[in-house]
């Protein structure tokens, strides 16, 4: 249902916010970074409006750890920002793995390394999603190429980390958080939002911070509340205490690793466009799939069998999917912003990886559907 | 609700079952610990409504013993993570005892930023002058002049004054200890945890292990002489004459400068009535 009321014109950063709010977010720690920052902006405004708190940090660092400490006080919490501020939240993002704290960081990506092309798009940061922290883990990344998109992936990003208690990556880039369209805020109800998952166990009866439900989930317990318990970036037994047996050190591994990657049916979100006969499939994401899309219809309209995979979730990477959509093209052309990181996950999915091609662009442009077109027509044996 | 009319005892506020600690026999930290517990006992807190944030070293190892809410984060970050907590649930009392590289060398831009908020958070600083939990290398706190693993040739790193530092940084409680003056000490733990503001306790600790070793200062008791002969109480006579003894006592209590969350609920009341 809606009405005039839920219309926005806004940035795509802004649909992330309306998103975020929607999910129920209540405390948000940032730092100012470009493209990400009217996250921020309209999160100060917007929190304390609602009763939420909003904090601008000293730096990139201490905001990831104050939403992990909000966290575990009960709040659904959020950091925004673009590639060298995430870098250096990586540390405390492998905290929030370990602790398995449930929270939202929204990388707006720009070009890089380093300083790089601040103002400027890129999806270079693909990888870095899925191992930027150090030491094995998974993780869930999740991307979106229009504001509708990304208010629902946002709220998705709350869900999935209070469902598997875990860091979700929103995987933005420039274009789609700077751009302006139209956003429709779903009714409350339209869209399932997953609150906090508390414990049951009464007061006075011992609390394990982290030993698994029947269904792998872990109730939590609010800091301030009865159970009193430790919380550490080490590896730890059920009462969350240190401990480095090696039995302790390589269960606790296998199930940071297996709650995600067993659940990728549940966790793996994409969008099909006229697939169901295509010779020539498009596998794209972010701003990168709507030119993959404007292309594809084009192309069809002179009777090319084409069509697109927009990949939304990127990690954990939904290879199951890749190779079912791909499995009778003639060619498979990847779109997108970087030197080819989705491509290689895609060659390694599909049943014949020499007909995988990429269609790239890494100077901070756009990738137009005239760069993918050139890319199509050499792969058809076209010419240029 | 603690009862403090009950003798204080120990098994009270740990939690034995991770008991031995991990600390070396003679280390200060477990004399700062009996400080805080006491401090807490006195106070009648209850145990429910303390956070005890720490980073890593072995000080950070605290709040693993502990019977509160504890958060044994990463090297440096334990006040950021803290001020996430406090930020978020006020009433809660966030201490986040830290050991001098933690909290002042990584940890150094998360200290006087918690300091210029003025979040009502008791900061400890555990000033042992050496990291030991790596095996004994320099910290910013250790001083031109002193042997270290990593100074062979000694150091020639100036070190920072934690009380001048934090009540440069907008700290509105400072106030400075040693371990040999564990009564004293209690004392001033007790004042900052119920300070409205940022407070910062420095309690002077020694390390036998390494830097003692290192520098000859003698075993752990020599050690805490040494920290009963090189401080005063501040302004004390004996400075005109030693100026170089470290001052102890309370150097900073100030009560008029708004904290932060209070502050904050302020913005949140304004937001509410629409009035950005």
């Amino acid at each position: 249902m809606t009405n005039s009321n839920n219309i926005r014109f806004i940035q795509g950063n802004e649909a992330c916010v309306e998103g975020a709010l929607y999910a129920g977010v209540n405390f948000f720690a940032g730092y100012p970074i470009t493209p990400s920052t009217e996250i921020a902006e309209h999160l100060a405004q917007r929190l304390p409006a609602a009763g939420g708190k909003f904090i601008q940090m000293e730096d990139e660092i201490a905001s990831m750890a104050a939403i992990i400490g909000a966290s575990l006080t009960g709040n659904k919490v959020m950091t925004a920002t673009s590639g060298p501020g995430f870098s250096l939240k990586q540390e405390a993002l492998g905290y929030a793995c370990m602790a398995e704290i449930p929270c939202v960081i929204a990388n707006v990506q720009r070009g890089g390394p380093s300083t790089g092309n601040p103002t400027h798009v890129s999806q270079g940061d693909v990888n870095q999603a899925r191992w930027g922290t150090h030491g094995d883990h998974s993780i869930i990344a999740m991307t979106a190429s229009n504001h509708q998109d990304v208010f629902k992936i946002t709220v998705e990003a709350f869900n999935l980390a209070e469902t598997f208690r875990t860091p979700v990556i929103l995987l933005l880039d420039e274009v789609v958080g700077h751009m302006r369209e139209k956003l429709t805020i779903p009714e409350t109800g339209d869209m399932p939002v997953v609150g906090r998952l508390r414990t049951a166990v009464p007061k006075g009866v011992d609390y394990h911070p982290y030993l698994p439900r029947e269904d792998g989930r872990l109730p939590m317990s609010d800091f301030g509340s009865e159970h009193r318990y430790n919380v550490t970036g080490l590896f730890h037994d059920m009462w969350g205490f240190p401990n480095n047996d090696p039995e302790v050190v390589s269960e606790l591994l296998r199930h940071l690793v297996d709650k995600i990657e067993n659940n990728k049916e549940t966790i793996c979100m994409y969008k099909e466009h006229m697939l169901e006969d295509a010779d020539y499939v498009l596998i794209s994401y972010g701003s990168s799939a709507r030119s993959a899309l404007h292309i594809a219809r084009n192309r069809r309209k002179r009777g090319v069998k084409i069509g697109v995979l927009e990949l939304q979730t990127l990690w954990p990477f939904p290879a199951e999917v890749v190779r079912e959509k791909c499995a009778n093209a003639k060619a498979v052309l990847v779109v997108e912003m970087n030197m080819g990181q989705v491509v290689t996950q895609v060659k390694s999915a599909v049943d014949n990886p020499d007909n995988v091609f990429l269609a790239n662009r890494i100077d901070g442009q756009l990738i137009s559907p005239t760069d993918i077109k050139t890319v199509l027509r050499m792969i058809q044996g076209k010419g240029v | 609700m603690s009862d403090n009319t009950k003798p204080f005892d120990f098994k009270d506020y740990v939690r034995d079952r991770y008991f031995p600690h991990m600390w070396c026999p003679g280390c200060g930290h477990g004399i700062v610990l009996g400080s805080l517990l006491r401090a807490v006992h006195e106070l009648e807190l209850d145990k429910n409504e303390i956070v005890m944030a720490s980073g890593i070293g072995c000080s950070s190892r605290i709040s693993g013993y502990v019977d509160f809410h504890s958060l044994h984060t990463i090297h440096g970050r334990a006040l950021a993570f803290a001020s996430g907590v406090k930020l978020s649930k006020p009433h809660l009392k966030t201490i986040v005892p830290m050991g001098d590289g933690d909290a002042l060398a990584i940890g150094g831009n998360h200290f006087i930023h918690a300091a210029r908020r003025n979040i009502d958070i008791t900061a400890i600083v555990m000033n042992n002058r050496i990291y030991g939990m790596t095996g004994g290398q320099f910290s910013p706190l250790s001083g031109p002049g002193k042997k270290a693993t990593t100074a062979p040739y000694t150091t020639i790193d100036n070190e920072f004054d934690v009380v001048k530092l934090a009540t440069a940084a907008g700290a509105s409680f400072v106030a400075r200890s040693t371990v040999f003056h564990a009564k004293e000490a209690k004392d001033y733990l007790k004042k900052a945890i119920m300070h409205k503001g940022f407070s910062v306790v420095e309690i002077l600790s020694q390390c036998p292990t390494y830097f003692g070793r290192k520098n000859k200062e003698g075993d752990a008791a020599q050690m805490m002489e040494n920290l009963k002969a090189n401080t005063v109480p501040i302004g004390s006579k004996k400075l005109e004459s030693t100026p170089g003894l470290i001052q102890r006592g309370i150097f900073v209590e100030d009560t008029d400068r708004p904290e932060y969350c209070e502050a904050y609920d302020k913005i949140i009341e304004t937001a509410m009535k629409g009035n950005a």
